[in-house]
């Protein structure tokens, strides 16, 4: 078990700053996010395009906001705890357990949700079919590459994974990709070696086709594919691999009796606590009157978030308001030399 | 005020009059129209607004851009006439526009 002061649902922006604000009024935090790295939609959707209000930084992209804030919070030291979704929480005695689906337990008086719209789950395939041989014979990652060698393999998708894949893949037999429209999405590069490829006839390209049905019953043995005009074509295949991007789930969380609706979870402005006592929310996951989703909201709300995590962190304590130019004891939390 | 029509995958017909300026996405959850999610808030990231446009309208529309139909590849069973409806913003010209919602985004 591990026992902080805050327990932070959600590494995106407004869950760094979180740990920012907990750490220079000297309390402790761990961050738990499903993905394998920090970051949030900042980094799953956008980490190149600019964005322009930051305050003080007239342009930044995604994944420069990530990097800024986890440099800004390396003197607090806290723990990341990726590729892992809480699971379950309940309340002993004024602190709060968590279990993630890994297992891992947490105890604290504190749990901030900034869990933007959910948590990220690739998009799966819409035929029902489909999942009755995921995970099998349909694939939305890969982790095991031999599997596909001399197999016949099927990629979905028109976007850089399914591009990569198709190339890397190719290597190793032939690939069919399959594309909605003919056009990719994909550095100039890669497009010019999948044209390469297919040349070679390495990789089959198939525009602008969707999936129609599989075939087999145990085992899929192939699939039919249908284009704009309601033209069929049957394939041959062992293997697909689908690659539609990502959505945002808000799974557990959704069970927590913290009144949600529309997605978001209600909260009081002035500590940004839910209806629950030791629950607060921040970010795009909650909502009160005005509430506008931008990263520099969420960034405020972390601010007041923290104070109130201090009452129930320290409850002999009293918090006093400072300032970092001027307050020796966060120039200590910070690690700056004297 | 323009009115817009959202129809249901299963036919049912909302009309709302939308202000001008506002998205066809905006219109929808402004009004509790249920079959748009609109994960990303409309910063065209996500493809949760994905809607269908009836042919007449879809050539009055702005042609989509890039960036849109790279999200649309991502969206739940795409078509000809696809758009995400963020990127349709209301004006006169729209008066009476009618989209219909898919079966699901996700």
């Amino acid at each position: 078990m591990i026992k902080t002061d805050a327990i932070i649902i959600g590494a995106g922006p407004t869950g760094l700053f979180a740990v920012h604000q907990l750490g220079i009024i000297g309390l402790k935090s761990e961050v738990i996010d499903n993905l394998d790295r920090a970051g949030g939609q900042c980094i799953e959707l956008y980490p190149d395009k600019p964005i322009y209000d930051i305050p003080g930084i007239p342009e930044c992209t995604g994944e420069e906001l990530t990097k800024g804030l986890l440099k800004q919070i390396q003197p607090f030291k806290n723990n990341f705890h990726l590729n892992q979704r809480v699971e379950e929480i309940k309340q002993e005695n004024n602190v709060w357990i968590l279990k993630t689906n890994k297992g891992n337990l947490f105890s604290a008086p504190n749990i901030i949700i900034a869990g933007g719209v959910g948590s990220f789950e690739p998009r799966k395939l819409s035929l029902k079919e489909a999942e009755k041989f995921e995970g099998s014979q349909i694939f939305y990652s890969v982790t095991n590459k031999a599997l596909f060698k001399d197999k016949k393999v099927t990629i979905f998708g028109g976007g850089d994974s399914a591009l990569d894949w198709a190339l890397e893949l190719s290597k190793l037999n032939e690939i069919t990709l399959i594309h909605r429209r003919n056009e990719f999405r994909g550095a100039a590069h890669t497009l010019s070696e999948i044209k390469k490829k297919e040349k070679e006839g390495k990789i089959k390209i198939k525009t602008p086709y969707n999936l129609k049905s599989i075939e087999g019953d145990k085992t899929m043995t192939g699939i039919e594919i249908e284009n704009e005009d309601g033209k069929l074509e049957k394939i041959k295949n062992d293997y697909i691999l689908s690659f539609f991007g990502l959505i945002m789930k808000l799974g557990p969380i959704a069970d927590w009796d913290l009144n949600i609706s529309k997605k978001t979870i209600p909260v009081d402005t002035e500590s940004f606590q839910t209806n629950k006592k030791g629950i607060f929310a921040i970010g795009d996951i909650c909502t009160y009157p005005g509430k506008l989703k931008l990263i520099l909201s969420g960034f405020h709300e972390a601010a007041l978030a923290a104070r109130a995590c201090f009452k129930r962190a320290r409850p002999d304590e009293t918090y006093r308001f400072e300032f970092t130019t001027a307050s020796k004891s966060i120039h200590d939390r910070l690690g700056l030399k004297k | 005020m323009p009115k817009i029509t959202y129809i249901s995958h299963d036919g049912k017909k909302n009309t709302v009059e939308v202000p001008v300026g506002l998205t066809v996405m905006e219109g929808a959850l402004q009004n509790d129209i249920q079959g748009i999610d609109a994960d990303c808030g409309g910063s065209m990231a996500c493809a949760t607004c994905h809607v269908y446009v009836q042919e007449t309208w879809f050539n009055k529309l702005e042609k989509a851009q890039d960036g849109e139909q790279d999200m649309l590849d991502m969206a739940y069973e795409p078509k000809k006439n696809s758009r995400l409806s963020c990127q349709i913003i209301v004006s006169d010209q729209l008066d009476g526009l009618e989209i219909t919602t898919p079966i699901k985004q996700t």
